[in-house]
Formats: C-alpha cells, sequence, structure tokens
C-alpha cells in the first residue's frame, strides 16, 4: 500500500494572537503539526501497519516544516518530502498549494491519501478534495472511521453530527476529523531512528512548475483583530433574583429571547 | 459590475435549510445588480424553488435525478457543473455547510478558480466584492478579494442576515435535464445521531455543558432549558472526553465553530480551546460555581452557582417568559 499524508506545519492557535505591520505575528509563536494532520499520519501508520507498504509525509512551505516532519517520521512515518516554495512564491492560496501537491503526486501511482479536514489556521479545508479532483481520485472529507478490504474502502464520514457509511474504491483521498484515531507520542527510539529516515526537498523547478502555473487566485487585502468585549456583568444577589434579572435582560436589553 | 450569480439551496428533510436564503443575500451582493439564480440538485425539490425566489432569487434552475437524492460529491458536482456550463455565471455562493465544504473545493478546481470558504461578510469596496472571513480558529480575522476570474464562495451559516421573505416575489423555475453517471461512492447508511436536536451550526441559541455536569446524566437539565428555548445542545472539549457526550456536540478549535445569537454556557471553565469555538457568539451567558473561571471574561453576563441549582431554575424562568409573550 503507497500511503501519502498531507501535512500542514501551523501556528498553535492556542497562543496568543498579535498583529504587527498587517501580519500576524510569529515570532517567538510555538509552531505545530495542524492537529487534524496528526490524525491523518497516525491513520496511516495503522493502515501501513496492517496492510504493509509505505507512508510517505509530505508538506508544502519553507525549511521550518522539516521539524514536523521529523516528528512525523518520529511518530512511524517512512519517508517525508518538503516542497520548498520559499525562494518562488511569496502570496500563495489553495489553488497554489494544492496544484503543487497534484504535480508531486501525479506519477506516484498513491493507493491512499490522507490528510487532515482543515487547517486550524487558515481553517478553508480546501487542499484535500482540491487535489484529489486534479489527480482524479474520489475523496471523502471529515471521516471518523476507515477499513479497507482489498481495492474496497468504508468509511464513516461525520455529517454535523450524523454519520454516513460510505463504500467507495482505492485509490483515494479522505481527510480526518477528530475522533478517527487517537495520534500516539513519537518515542525516543522513534526519535533517533527519524534522523536517519529519509527527507527530500523539492522546489517548484524539480516539478516543472512555473511560479505563474501557480499563482494565487485570491488575496488577502487585511487582517485584523476581532472588537475586544466589554467586561461582562456578574450578577449579584440571591440567586432566584439573579437568573429573574438574566431572564429580563436576555428579554429586554440583549433581546436574544 | 453586474454578474450573474449562482447560489446552491440546500435542502434538508425536505426543507431548504436557512444557511441558503442567507446565501441568497449575499449572492445579492456579489451580483451588484445582476442575476441571482438559485439551484436546487436532488430528487423532487422544484416545489422548492419559489421560497429561493420569495428569499431574493430571480429564477431557479432545477437538476432532479434518483442519484442526487443523497449528496455525493461526485453526483452533485456533475448536476452543478451542467448548470454551470449552460449559465455561465460569473459568481457562485454555497453555505459553508458540511456538504458546501466538501463540494466547493472539488468545483473550484474543476474551474481553476480561486474560493473563498467561511465567509461571515461580504461587501462591496473600492470596486472589489470584499470577503470577511475568520481565521486562527476565529481569533483573527481578514478580508479577502478573488484576483481572477469567478467570485466563489462559501458562507459560515448564522452570519449574513437572509432579505426579508417576500411572498410576491416570483420569478422562473426551469428544470435542466443531465445525466448523471456512475458516481465512484456509495453511501450504505446514515446513522442519524444529531437529529433529535436542533443543528448546532445553525443554532440560535446554544446551551452547552462542560466538566461541570459532572455525568451523561448531567446534561438532563441542559436539554430541559434547550428545549423551553428551541435550543441545541453543545458541550466543551473536556465534557466530550469524559464521555458525559457525543463528540458530536463539541464545541472549540477542535469540534464545531459556532456563533448564534445566544450562547449559555454551563460549567464551563473556558480554556482557549473552548473560546475558540464560541467566542464570536453575539451574547454570551456564563453559568459556574468558580468566580475565577475564564468563561466570566468573555461572557456578556454570568452568575455564580452550581449549574444544578442554577440551569433548572432558568428553565423554569422562561417557561414563564414563554407563557407571557
Amino acid at each position: 500500500m503507497n500511503i501519502y499524508v498531507l501535512m500542514k506545519r501551523t501556528f498553535d492557535t492556542e497562543e496568543k494572537i498579535a498583529i504587527s505591520g498587517g501580519q500576524i505575528k510569529e515570532d517567538g509563536a510555538e509552531f505545530i503539526i495542524n492537529p487534524y494532520d496528526e490524525y491523518a499520519i497516525e491513520e496511516a501508520i495503522q493502515v501501513r501497519d496492517a496492510q504493509g507498504g509505505e507512508v510517505t509525509v509530505i508538506s508544502v512551505g519553507n525549511e521550518e516544516a522539516e521539524k514536523q516532519l521529523r516528528t512525523a517520521l518520529a511518530m512511524g512515518a517512512d519517508k517525508a518530502v518538503l516542497i520548498n516554495t520559499e525562494d518562488d512564491i511569496e502570496n500563495g492560496d489553495q489553488f497554489t498549494t494544492a496544484k503543487i501537491i497534484a504535480e508531486y503526486l501525479k506519477d506516484k501511482e498513491a493507493d491512499l491519501i490522507i490528510g487532515g479536514n482543515v487547517a486550524i489556521d487558515g481553517g478553508s479545508g480546501q487542499v484535500g478534495p482540491r487535489v484529489a479532483e486534479l489527480i482524479g481520485i474520489p475523496y471523502i472529507t471529515t471521516i471518523t472511521n476507515l477499513e479497507i478490504n482489498g481495492s474496497t474502502a468504508t468509511v464513516v464520514r461525520d455529517v454535523e453530527g450524523d454519520s454516513e457509511v460510505i463504500e467507495t474504491s482505492l485509490p483515494l483521498l479522505v481527510t480526518a476529523q477528530q475522533g478517527l484515531n487517537e495520534p500516539r507520542y513519537p518515542s525516543l527510539p522513534g526519535i533517533m531512528k527519524a534522523k536517519k529516515k529519509p527527507l527530500e526537498e523539492l522546489e517548484l523547478d524539480d516539478l516543472d512548475l512555473e511560479e505563474d502555473d501557480v499563482e494565487a487566485k485570491t488575496k488577502t487585502i487585511e487582517i485584523f483583530l476581532p472588537a475586544q468585549k466589554e467586561a461582562g456583568r456578574v450578577l449579584e444577589g440571591e440567586l432566584a433574583d439573579q437568573v429573574k434579572e438574566l431572564v429580563q435582560l436576555l428579554h429586554s436589553e440583549a433581546k436574544v429571547v | 459590475m453586474a454578474r450573474k450569480v449562482l447560489v446552491l439551496g440546500e435542502v434538508r428533510d425536505g426543507s431548504l435549510r436557512n444557511v441558503s436564503f442567507e446565501a441568497v443575500a449575499a449572492a445579492k451582493t456579489v451580483a451588484e445588480g445582476g442575476e441571482v439564480v438559485g439551484v436546487l440538485l436532488g430528487q423532487s425539490v422544484s416545489g422548492l424553488g419559489v421560497e429561493l425566489i420569495q428569499y431574493g432569487a430571480d429564477r431557479v434552475v432545477v437538476v432532479e435525478d434518483e442519484k442526487l437524492a443523497r449528496y455525493t460529491s461526485d453526483g452533485y458536482a456533475q448536476g452543478l457543473l451542467a448548470v454551470i456550463e449552460s449559465e455561465q455565471p460569473e459568481g457562485l455562493v454555497f453555505g459553508h455547510t458540511s456538504l458546501g465544504k466538501d463540494l466547493s473545493p472539488k468545483i473550484a478546481a474543476k474551474l481553476e478558480s480561486g474560493l473563498i470558504s467561511d465567509a461571515t461578510g461580504v461587501e462591496e469596496a473600492g470596486g472589489n466584492i470584499v470577503f470577511t472571513r475568520p481565521i486562527y480558529s476565529g481569533k483573527a480575522f481578514e478580508k479577502k478579494v478573488i484576483t481572477d476570474g469567478l467570485v466563489f464562495a462559501t458562507v459560515r451559516p448564522n452570519n449574513i442576515a437572509p432579505l426579508e421573505k417576500d411572498e410576491s416575489r416570483s420569478g422562473d423555475v426551469s428544470s435542466l435535464s443531465v445525466e448523471i453517471k456512475d458516481l465512484r461512492s456509495i453511501i450504505k447508511e446514515v446513522v442519524r445521531k444529531a437529529s433529535e436536536g436542533v443543528d448546532l451550526s445553525e443554532a440560535k441559541i446554544i446551551v452547552s455543558g462542560g466538566r461541570g455536569v459532572k455525568s451523561a446524566d448531567g446534561f438532563e437539565p441542559l436539554k430541559e432549558l434547550a428545549n423551553v428555548l428551541g435550543a441545541a445542545v453543545g458541550a466543551s472539549r473536556g465534557a466530550c472526553d469524559a464521555d458525559y457526550c457525543d463528540y458530536s456536540l463539541q464545541i472549540g478549535q477542535t469540534g464545531k465553530v459556532v456563533t448564534p445569537d445566544l450562547y449559555i454556557a454551563c460549567g464551563i471553565s473556558g480554556a482557549i480551546q473552548h473560546l475558540a469555538g464560541m467566542s464570536n457568539s453575539k451574547v454570551i451567558v456564563a453559568i459556574n460555581k468558580d468566580p475565577e473561571a475564564n468563561i466570566f471574561k468573555v461572557a456578556d453576563y454570568g452568575i455564580v452557582g452550581d449549574l444544578f441549582e442554577v440551569v433548572p431554575m432558568l428553565t423554569e424562568e422562561f417557561k414563564k417568559l414563554k407563557v407571557n409573550a
């Protein structure tokens, strides 16, 4: 089984967010593997362990993503590929990223491609389905279970709380929803082994892509923080009176009930 | 610049979802005076066309086929791409729902177009259609424009106000015949878990429980309050991890992001993980025993007290309000 994982290095959004010069300040911030991509890595490893084969983790970004790729290798992935766009692309979007990944994958004969269903920084959830469409394979998003039997797959998809049981065939791209599995922590021997595992670095040139081929179709013109909320009112007095007051406030002042 | 804009109407349990009317309103802005055309895909859905028109669409195109009875990306893409081929729109708007999230990137990839996902606002500014959308789990926002080709966006439920329903509006509901070819994925079974309550992503009011509910049974008073208010029930990660409820209820950075008019947080401490999913709610009420709990920092109104005492009292008080209303 030839398995690929799409991984993004993301800003840990549990960090405080500040803006400087129109950009989110990244100095000193913690960067992590996008949490949904951790489920994808874990699932890829479990499928390989059950079915045999190889797991390759791909990331599009700059050289700093090497750290997160090494973590994926330490979890148990076999190979990593960094498509380094730092010198070629200043402002990419999901069109850009999907086109690059699809170009890389088009002759790889992947049986299974797994990504997270959304990245917690950009939050668009586009890249997985876009890649599947570009390379002409079916996809299922937000999955919570995956069973593979020969060339067929039975997948459970989370649909706003309901579950769909879907039968489809390989090659297939799926995106992970929370609950798919419990991602493992890298073990110490895993971390030692990861240092020797192959991590290939490519640029657009290596994929026969020109900057124009992947030029973004969208542009961010402003980034801003939400308006600071004024401190709320903690009610006082007898509990029964507080409850009465709250209902009145919601009805008359906030007008939401 | 006037544009022809297609809006995908989404049908659930035989009715159009609210987000579809919100998408029509967004499409009106994108159209800048051009035509807004509703699209309905499914099996016997043409009767719903008139409602899209009453909410602002100029006309509706319907594709009906038994293979479209349930959503699949392959089936819907074939139907929608046929409508796009025949209508040649300059804009496209979907709801940012499970369906919209799944389908929109496939359509964008097929058309080699940009796509702005999860927009919470849309306006015309300086000759551009500018979309606002949350980033970094709602801790920041960006304004974004399409620089090339189709103006394509999905809109987050509950954020863009629908136009007022006008029952005197009329328009053409036409059908387009499309041969839906083989689907690569087949839905074998649908397990309805969320059917008993109101859908979280579109709910106007959410009653949510955290570790403070202490057990699965502890959700009962919250459900009673939700019933009285016509609200959906949600939960924090803590409550889900402790197995008090299903993960489908989880609100937070992992889980659902919601923006109801009223969010009532019961026994929720207010970890950043949770705030990322609900802090943009219009009005937040916190009920917690711990006066130092973080949730009070984002709450508009707070009651320091035991939720098992406070929530039933609230339910009674809201019942009285409903009776008097």
